[in-house]
């Protein structure tokens, strides 16, 4: 049957095709559709590990165990699972493994822009690199024969574009490979360093048959041009850009595996064209391999290293016409993402902001926190970086830092990477403050379960691991709860906690007003003889609240009721419905 | 046919994902190639979005890019205005008059831009604006206003208003479904 699918849908009908039974991943845009889609097959067993690392393991073990398994993640999550990566490549599998992972040129939803082609290199497995819906559904399945036939996890590598476009796809029927005995293999699945010095040499050879079979892999393509000035090599979503602005003026050798690369086929490939072109967005990965085999060619001197690309920029660099449009004179105001109206995270970041607290930050919903007015975190590098490092700024500081230093973490975030950097302020004794802003589901990439959240990936109720008892369980002492809507509350207890002379918790509680069990109040009115627009209200950021001819306004269609706004309001202009 | 491209921009959580899929089924159902692009995560919040979506004989780039936009629906006026620079020459954009303040207005560190409407068509844009929040109100909740939008973009196809109802059907869970159509019936002969 012919429908549209995300690239993410396609990978989890190849999933489901193929016949993967065991998929264990963490959320991250743009790859977290490719679990979720999973999930709706009954056939396929899928959850949301708590953090790569442990859904690669899983997918591991999975794979070791006979059964076809698959994990996904973003770009930045292999760095994570970088650790089982490098060693599954010595061991191999034993039934089929696929790695999902998606890189986000353009940072629509990242930190960095890291390109994940390196690690197929790094690690010596091969990577396939989709450019469509229907090629993501066909590379997935393939994946998994390659994996046998080679015995080797496969990378499927993912980007924005390919995950978050629909387009065409024919599906086709599930098969059902049948289990493949576990065997006890010592000299294969122990690497300790006697075996792994004679797994090195497999590894190694088997790169060369990956390489040997990629110059007749059906992935790689040459399609041919009618004017050989110019050859064109490509691969995923640039492919679409160069056919979109070239048609078939130019031949193109187009790349579906991105590593091993074939020798001979780029090579001839080269000699049948004037001026060798490598189109391909983030780095020169194509381009140093044609390098290393002594070819000239045009390649990231033309097109940058950043961001990502688009028809426009292909034609212009190719010296093609451009189209244009026309744009208004002025300057646009810019409509960045905000904090929800209600959203929990407001009044703590509020009450940080009031306390001129200095905040090592982290990544969720909650980095919003960063934004004017809020303006309330003063570093964001990576999951779990807000906890250990405010371990080492205090330490670094010798005590010049206590009682005004906090690090700020959500709940699907501290389950990731938290708990090590907690282990260590309790292990090493640093008077750090860590607030976990719980607010019971992993907002950013758009809700999904966590442990904490006492629900999994289907949706069903599963065990919940009590923020308390674990903080408790890991050495420090001092753990208490707040509502991030009573500021008072928030402001105290942060103040008694920060002059503690020991390390503390706060769980700042509260599920994210999105959640479709939350139950929301009536919208404020705003009683325009009392409001004497001195904008304290304003300073939250709330999207519903806006300043006009001198009175504060709020948006009846925004407005939740969560009353934060209310208890700024020296006024007393600001009323729920109702209150006189 | 050469590849016919629209744009469907808005504020993250208006409601742009279910216009475009539903538009991508019936392009679809009709035979063509189509792609649809969408975004999602961060830029959601709240935040200005854009889906595109392309159909024709065979689509490649599964993005639009400037000067190419054969239409623009925009939820929105200020994003109408933020795009219009991607729609090509004779190009039309569909637009809703609501205005939503983004955090700089509200913060008071930029302005909403006056007579957008007025200004855009100066500069030579087939401009269609309508009041779809006051349609949808009417057909039964502010959110149909997705639904209002396409109905009004229907009328620039040939396709009949039965086309365009079971792309509904197929797309909207039969618990809205009502409205929807309602909504959609509203916006198409508005
Ligand atoms: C290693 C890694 N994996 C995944 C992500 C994507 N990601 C960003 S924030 C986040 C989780 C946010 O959830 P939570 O900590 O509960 O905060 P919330 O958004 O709910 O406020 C995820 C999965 C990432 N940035 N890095």
């Amino acid at each position: 049957m012919k429908t549209l699918m995300l690239g993410n849908e396609a990978v989890a009908r190849g999933l489901y095709e193929a016949g993967c039974a065991v998929v264990s991943s963490y959320p991250g845009t743009p790859s977290t559709e490719i679990t979720e889609a999973a999930a709706k097959y009954p056939e396929i067993y899928a959850e949301w590990a708590p953090n790569e690392k442990v859904g690669m393991e899983t997918a591991f073990g999975a794979s070791l165990a006979g059964r076809r398994s698959f994990c996904g993640m973003k770009h930045v999550g292999l760095n994570v699972a970088a650790d089982p990566l490098f060693t599954i490549a010595y061991t191999g599998v034993n039934a089929g493994m696929v790695i999902g992972v998606a890189d986000d040129a353009g940072m629509h939803s990242s930190q960095n822009e890291q390109d994940s082609r390196h690690y197929a290199k790094a690690a010596k497995l091969p990577m396939l690199e989709p450019a469509d819906s229907a090629e993501a559904l066909a590379f997935t399945k393939a994946a998994y024969e390659l994996s046998e036939r080679f015995d080797t996890p496969v990378l499927l590598k993912m980007c924005t574009r390919v995950s978050h476009s629909q387009s065409v796809v024919e599906t086709g029927e599930r098969v059902e490979p049948a289990p493949v005995p576990y065997e006890k293999k010592a000299a294969k699945y122990i690497m300790m360093p006697g075996n792994a010095i004679r797994r090195h040499p497999v590894v190694e050879e088997r790169l060369k048959q990956l390489a040997e079979y990629a110059e007749t892999c059906p992935f790689n393509r040459v399609e041919e041009g009618s004017d050989h000035k110019v050859g064109i090599i490509t691969s995923s979503t640039s492919y679409q850009y160069v056919k979109e602005v070239c048609g078939d003026r130019f031949p193109v050798l187009k790349l579906g595996m991105a590593w091993p690369m074939p020798e001979k086929l780029i090579r001839d490939f080269a000699a049948s064209v004037s001026l060798l072109t490598v189109v391909e967005e983030l780095d020169g990965f194509i381009e140093d391999h044609c390098r290393a085999l002594g070819l000239s060619l045009a390649g990231k001197d033309v097109f940058t290293p950043l961001g990502e690309f688009s028809q426009n920029l292909v034609a212009e660099k190719l010296g093609l016409p451009v189209p244009r449009g026309t744009a208004l004179e002025e300057t646009i105001p810019a409509r960045p993402p905000v904090m929800c109206a209600g959203c929990p995270h407001r009044g703590l970041f509020y009450t940080l902001n009031k306390l001129k607290l200095t905040v090592l930050g982290d990544i969720g919903c909650y980095t919003l926190g960063a934004v004017p007015p809020l303006a309330a975190i003063d570093s964001t590098i990576c999951m779990g970086a807000s906890v250990s490092g405010i371990h080492g700024f205090l330490k670094a500081a010798g005590g010049e830092m206590d009682g005004r230093t906090v690090a700020v973490i959500g709940d699907s975030t501290f389950m990731h990477s938290g708990i090590t950097g907690l282990v260590n302020i309790a292990y090493n004794e640093s008077n750090a403050t860590v607030i976990i802003l719980d607010n019971s589901i992993t907002g950013m990439t758009g809700h999904q379960q966590n442990p904490t959240t006492g629900f999994n990936l289907k949706g069903d109720p599963c065990t919940k691991i009590d923020l308390e008892t674990l903080c408790k369980a890991v050495g420090i002492r001092r753990v208490r709860v707040v509502d991030p809507y009573d500021l008072a509350q928030c402001e105290a207890a942060i103040k008694e906690e920060l002059a503690a002379p020991e390390a503390s918790v706060i769980i700042s509680r509260r599920p994210c007003v999105l959640l479709k069990y939350v139950k929301t109040a009536p919208p404020l009115t705003v009683d325009k003889d009392k409001c004497v627009g001195c904008k304290a209200c304003m300073k939250i950021g709330c999207p519903a609240i806006s300043v006009r001819d001198g009175k504060a306004g709020v948006d009846e269609t925004l407005c939740v009721g969560c009353n934060v706004c209310q208890q700024l309001c020296k006024f007393d202009a600001l009323r729920a419905p109702g209150e006189v | 046919m050469e590849t016919k491209n629209m744009m469907i921009v808005g504020v993250g959580g208006q409601g742009t994902l279910l216009a475009s899929k539903l538009f991508g089924r019936l392009l679809l159902d009709q035979g063509y190639d189509v792609k649809v692009s969408e975004v999602h995560g961060m830029s959601q919040r709240g935040g200005s979005v854009v889906t595109y979506v392309r159909w024709g004989d065979r689509v490649c780039s599964p993005v639009i890019d400037k000067g190419e936009a054969d239409f623009i629906l925009s939820f929105e006026l200020l994003e109408a205005a933020r795009w219009m620079e991607f729609l090509r020459p004779g190009g039309r954009i569909i637009t809703n008059t609501q205005q939503i303040n983004p955090m700089p207005v509200i913060t008071g560190a930029a302005e909403y831009p006056q007579a957008l409407e007025k200004r855009m068509a100066e500069a030579g844009v087939a401009l269609d604006a309508m009041d779809a929040l006051s349609l949808a109100e009417e057909a039964g909740s502010s959110k149909a206003v997705n639904l209002v939008l396409l109905g009004r973009l229907s009328r620039y196809f040939d396709w009949p208003e039965e086309t365009w109802q079971q792309a509904i059907t197929a797309s909207v869970p039969e618990k809205f479904l009502e409205l929807n159509r309602k909504a959609f019936h509203l916006g198409r002969n508005s």
